[in-house]
């Protein structure tokens, strides 16, 4: 008698079944997803080994430099210039948001001229162009300046949608309790807006990741001018380029990683 | 000194002042407010007198709400004047706040405090900072004189126990009694309630009627627009009808509300007596549900946007 009741206890429904089945083909999809990823991986990598004739010395000696020094100058930058970048957004997105003509003008201004303009020019303007009106700036800070200056300029339209995202009726709540316009905007609607635009600022600062090897041209020593200057000097630009492109790809899948991981976490705490 | 207005003011509100007869808290003259083309509110005049509890009712689009909105100047005016314990302002009919006009309306908004159809609170804060955010930096409180308020008014709204919660783990009467609270704790001359339980679920608007109800016998002066007849009944001490930007009736809600004398009043009466759920003393308790909130949800922002 009991033995039945077991057994039937143990005999799966259809609904367990199906669920279990669905389980069992997400795996295999990830599994296929994996092995197509490795294979190609490999074998690109194994191809390029023989082809290029890759030379061992190479990689054993430049390689850790180009990687250690290189990144290391590299989020340095990313990172000055996301919360510098962060600090013009919101600004911008004030003066866009502003009724005040003369505010608005500057702002909308600084955003039309930085987005309809080259990030290398700007680049250029700043190393190159500046010290001819007697501002010399050395190349990590004006790497930053330049970074900071092209994705504020981007990032302000992002904090300007954030601005207006957040509902209407948090205004007038405050505003209803006798709150002044500055406090309404610093207590009340950012907050809210920074949490809203918060994945957003993630991307950029993936985008930024990879924008920023421009600054290379004006002598950064970030990581792709490592990887330039010494895979050139030791006559293996494509191996250093290679190398530094499969960096780059790794620094951006880390973050995406970690960024997926804090948007998460802020869905989770939902307020 | 009791001027013209005092005493028309007294006879607006049916004789049935509450026992002493203290100041107008609230004094309305001549407001109009066009959105565009649209006449939305059509000459009001209106005192409401410390202590009272006035309830303004009135079909969806008959500018009850666009009334409250004026008087803290959510909307500003077209034309006329709000003066709110003893702070007059005056339309600026052009629109263009100035700095001195936006003073005055800071003051007002200070002295009338708003509750809204869907409660606003902020998210980004716990109940008690809900509390003590516009007493510490608006009314430069001390953190413990605020929280000390904050406290008490929670309390007096039945959640202390939930201080340290963020709004979005409250249920939508619990969030409405925050609010209330949160006015509260401003200590304002006046609280305006705009369809304060429109957006609740009919379980949940018991809750939040009980504790208006409370602050109405309490002597708290308070102006709501509100669907809900038999808590006008209960807690009104006039109540208001409007149509079409106009006060058609006003009264005693006995008066208004069983035997309104103007024929658009006893029309839109006896909708509510189809529905069902008409004010009557033998029918249901008070705290029922009014009428369907579908038929006016959304109401606040039919006009203007």
């Amino acid at each position: 008698m009991s033995g039945e009741t077991v057994a039937q206890a143990d005999q799966p429904t259809v609904v367990e079944r199906l669920a279990r089945a669905k389980v069992r083909a997400r795996r295999l999809f990830r599994f296929k997803f994996f092995v197509v990823w490795v294979v190609l991986v490999a074998g690109f990598g194994v191809a390029f080994w023989f082809a290029g004739r890759v030379d061992p010395e190479f990689l054993r000696v430049s390689g850790p430099i180009i990687i250690l020094r290189g990144v290391q100058i590299t989020i340095l930058l990313c990172l000055s210039s996301i919360v510098l970048a962060t600090i013009l957004a919101v600004l911008g997105a004030l003066g866009r948001l502003s009724t005040n003509a003369y505010i608005n003008g500057v702002a909308s201004l600084y955003v039309s001229v930085v987005r309809g303009t080259p990030l290398l020019v700007q680049i250029l303007f700043i190393y190159f162009g500046l010290p001819q009106l007697g501002i010399v700036l050395p190349a990590i800070p004006a790497g930053i300046i330049a970074l900071s200056f092209n994705y504020g300029a981007y990032m302000t339209e992002i904090f300007r949608a954030g601005i207006q995202a957040v509902p209407p009726g948090q205004r007038e709540a405050a505003a209803a309790l006798g709150m002044p316009e500055h406090l309404i905007m610093r207590r009340i609607v950012l907050p809210q807006a920074i949490r809203i635009v918060v994945p957003a600022i993630g991307n950029e600062f993936i985008a930024m990741l990879k924008d920023s090897a421009l600054v290379s041209v004006i002598a950064v020593q970030e990581l792709l001018w490592w990887a330039q200057r010494l895979g050139r000097s030791a006559l293996q630009p494509m191996t250093g380029l290679l190398l530094a492109a499969v960096v780059y790809w790794i620094l951006t899948m880390a973050f995406s990683l970690l960024q997926e991981r804090l948007e998460r976490r802020l869905a989770r705490s939902d307020r | 000194m009791t001027t013209d207005a005092d005493v028309q003011a007294y006879a607006y509100a049916g004789g049935r002042l509450p026992g002493h007869v203290g100041d107008v808290i609230v004094r309305v003259r001549e407001i109009e407010k066009y959105f565009g083309e649209l006449h939305v509110l059509r000459g009001i005049d209106m005192d409401v007198w410390q202590r009272e509890a006035v309830m303004v009712i009135g079909r969806s689009g008959s500018g009850k709400t666009t009334l409250l909105r004026c008087i803290n100047f959510l909307e500003e005016p077209t034309l006329g004047t709000v003066e709110v314990d003893g702070l007059r302002v005056e339309a600026d009919p052009l629109g263009r706040r100035g700095r001195r006009h936006r003073e005055e309306i800071r003051q007002i908004r200070l002295r009338a405090g708003m509750l809204f159809q869907d409660f606003n609170l902020f998210p980004h804060m716990t109940v008690l900072q809900n509390c003590i955010e516009a007493p510490t930096r608006v009314q430069g409180l001390r953190r413990d004189e605020a929280v000390g308020i904050a406290e008490k008014v929670l309390d007096k709204v039945g959640l202390m126990d939930k201080r340290d919660e963020y709004p979005s783990r409250l249920s939508g009467g619990q969030k409405q009694r925050v609010a209330i609270a949160r006015a509260l704790s401003m200590e304002p001359k006046v609280l305006m309630f705009d369809e304060p339980t429109s957006a609740l679920d009919p379980e949940l608007i018991g809750e939040v009627l009980r504790v208006m109800e409370d602050l109405a016998h309490e002597g708290t002066t308070m102006i709501v627009v509100t669907h809900e007849m038999h808590f006008a009944r209960e807690a009104a001490d006039r109540v208001v009808f409007m149509e079409e930007g106009r006060i058609v009736e006003q009264g005693p809600p006995e008066q208004v509300l069983d035997e309104p004398r103007d024929p658009r009043t006893q029309q839109f009466l006896r909708r509510f007596l189809e529905i069902g759920t008409v004010p009557g003393h033998e029918e249901e308790p008070i705290h029922r549900h009014g009428e369907p909130r579908h038929k006016h949800a959304g109401e606040a922002h039919s006009h203007g946007g």
